[in-house]
């Protein structure tokens, strides 16, 4: 530096060029934890194409707004009516909205991993501090956070007009928390998902295709089931059913502890019991697929 | 500024009876090796345990056996504490194709720890270091296999480490690539003071660019010496010819007025262009001279005239070991 600064002082009026050569490093190196950090940035702006070409920008912005326009028109039409509710529970919006956050999942979970494995980038972090672990976690946590932003948007939207339309406070708080709790529990458990179906195959549209499978064939499976338990009158089997897909999980989970209404047909929700069935599932889940996950990149190593 | 903090007495890198076992090949068989400051060739055919060694090395596969140690750190224990310091360049394809240089090697600086301003000025250093200017600004899906791989080169460098693992620099580049590529490597060295452990197949590239050969053969240490000790046995010189009205087949003219010196020459049958080369074995500088002036007073051009490239079997026939059948092709 104090040659350029030198050089600058005596030349002022002559442009140069010095070839200064090689130069050694001997700033700070900030090791493991800062890296993960920088990966988990790295990775949650990519997750909306931020950093990325413009054309990658596209799908995830475009469901974004798709998210959060259908709140924005209830929030209008409630401020408009001067309606003494939301047309639509905090709870309930993101079952409602639940295609467009299985697709959001189905397109970036593959492009958060896949891309790495099919061009075969992992040797290179790992030839780096950061270890195995901090890779999967920087990588769940971005996915996860990614998920909530998109979430999570819609319902402040909700939650401002609400207040704009002098809705009672206490009650809306409330509502608002309780869907920000269940959403939260939604982004991790569909992080998890993706991120191990996209983690196997270096192909981004057999990722694709395979997370679309498994998030809503499930749920067209098992709510066809529901359906069926319901008209042949067994609805005792209609909240086991609902184990068997993540959005019926979640849905389960938040009408047991969170005051929702239930989505399932003839609206019967579990118990308090089959709640806490729901909850470890929901829970074990997560937990199976960050091991998952360690488990596939121990193996990818160099 | 520059400084080179490594006294030359110091080792490297030094592995103790090092083994690695897979549950159906032994990749390193009891490796004790010594490596100092410099370049360092590490040749074996594709199977050696050449890649498995720089995994032992970068702490990321544990040994079955033995002991090793990177820049004095103890690879079982400190493997994070390594790869901050060194830098590995890759065999294969690792590249995404949708990002450009810039943006790639400042997102691996910073993986390699470099805060984020510091991680932008080293990549623009380092890849004007490595030859890329103008075009490291649009998507590595278009950049040719040179190009490709001095930003392999680059994300390896980025950080600047103090020892360099490079695999297979020159695979896939055509020789005049492969020329650049080996004058960056001794570059390393020589300008940024990185100590530099390159792998290949190909003995010949090596001596050219190393100070000191380590060969390994189905995991175990064949040769581990000074590059001066196989030139020295190795020198082959293929040189092409023109033809002209006096002399018309050149190639002949030249073999009978070099045998006529004393140079033993063979012609070069089982080598691209068979029939217009010739071999010959340099005993020093002077053959060179040699060569020139015979080809000068018969009023040929020389078109060629170069050290022949090795293939590793050479070393292994010159070692004097019965082991041609391990040499051909080493899985």
């Amino acid at each position: 530096m104090a040659v350029e600064h030198s050089a600058a002082a005596t030349s002022a009026d002559q442009t140069r060029i010095h070839d200064i050569g090689y130069r050694a490093y001997d700033g700070p190196r900030l090791g493991r934890s800062y890296a993960t950090r920088a990966l988990y940035s790295q990775s949650l702006r990519g997750a909306y194409g931020l950093g990325r070409s413009a054309k990658s920008k596209v799908l995830p912005m475009l469901l974004f707004v798709v998210m959060c326009v259908p709140a924005a028109i209830m929030v209008a039409v409630a401020v408009a009516t001067k309606a003494h509710d939301l047309p639509v529970a905090y709870t309930r919006y993101a079952i409602i909205m639940q295609s467009v956050i299985c697709l959001y999942v189905a397109s970036q979970a593959p492009q958060s991993v896949s891309r790495d494995l099919r061009f075969k980038t992992v040797p290179l972090y790992f030839s780096r501090p950061i270890e195995t672990a901090d890779y999967v976690r920087a990588k769940f946590a971005a996915l996860a956070s990614a998920l909530f932003v998109l979430t999570a948007a819609p319902l402040l939207v909700l939650y401002v007009g609400a207040l704009l339309a002098k809705l009672d406070f206490a009650d809306q708080t409330e509502g608002c928390a309780q869907g920000l709790l269940s959403v939260a529990l939604l982004s991790l458990l569909f992080a998890g998902i993706g991120l191990v179906i996209a983690s196997v195959t270096p192909r981004r549209g057999f990722g694709i295709a395979a997370v679309i499978a498994v998030l809503i064939i499930s749920y067209g499976a098992v709510s066809t089931l529901q359906a069926i338990a319901d008209s042949q009158d067994n609805p005792g089997a209609i909240p086991w059913i609902g184990l068997f897909s993540p959005v019926t999980l979640i849905d389960g989970v938040q009408s047991a502890f969170l005051g929702a209404e239930p989505s399932h047909p003839g609206g019967h929700g579990p118990d308090t019991a089959q709640g806490i069935v729901y909850l470890a599932v929901v829970l074990g889940l997560i937990a199976a697929a960050y091991g998952l996950l360690l488990r596939r990149y121990k193996k990818v190593g160099l | 500024m520059v400084c080179v903090t490594i006294v030359d007495d110091v080792t490297v890198i030094a592995t103790e009876s090092l083994s690695k076992r897979f549950p159906r090949v032994t990749a390193l068989d009891r490796l004790s090796v010594d490596i100092g400051p410099g370049v360092t060739g590490l040749v074996g055919a594709n199977g050696a345990g050449k890649s498995t060694l720089i995994k032992i090395l970068l702490g990321l596969s544990p040994a079955s056996e033995g002991r090793a140690e990177v820049l004095g750190l103890d690879v079982a224990a400190r493997g994070t504490a390594i790869r901050e310091r060194v830098g590995y360049m890759p065999e294969h394809d690792c590249l995404p194709p949708d990002v450009s240089a810039t943006e790639f090697v400042v997102h691996m600086a910073r993986m390699s720890g470099l805060p984020p301003t510091a991680a932008r000025e080293r990549t623009a250093d380092t890849l004007r270091h490595v030859g890329l200017y103008e075009e490291r600004y649009r998507p590595i899906g278009g950049y040719s296999t040179g190009m490709k791989q001095r930003v392999k080169l680059a994300q390896a460098l980025v950080h600047d480490p103090q020892l360099v693992f490079l695999d297979e620099p020159t695979n896939g580049l055509d020789p005049v690539g492969r020329d650049e590529m080996l004058g960056l490597i001794r570059r390393i060295h020589r300008d940024f003071g990185i100590s530099v452990l390159v792998t290949s197949h190909l003995l010949g590239e090596l001596e050219r660019t190393c100070d000191h050969v380590v060969v390994i053969d189905g995991g175990k240490l064949l040769r581990s010496s000074s590059t001066t000790d196989f030139t020295q046995t190795t020198t082959t010189l293929a040189i092409e010819v023109t033809d002209s009205d006096e002399h018309p087949d050149g190639t002949l003219a030249v073999r009978e007025a070099l045998g006529a010196l004393g140079v033993g020459v063979q012609d070069g049958s089982g080598l691209p262009g068979a029939g217009h080369t010739l071999l010959l074995t340099a005993s020093g500088e002077e053959t060179y001279d040699l060569v020139r002036d015979t080809v000068a007073g018969l009023g040929l051009g020389l078109v060629r005239m170069e050290q022949r490239r090795h293939h590793i079997s050479e070393v292994f026939t010159s070692s004097d070991e019965p082991r041609k059948e391990a040499t051909g092709h080493g899985g």
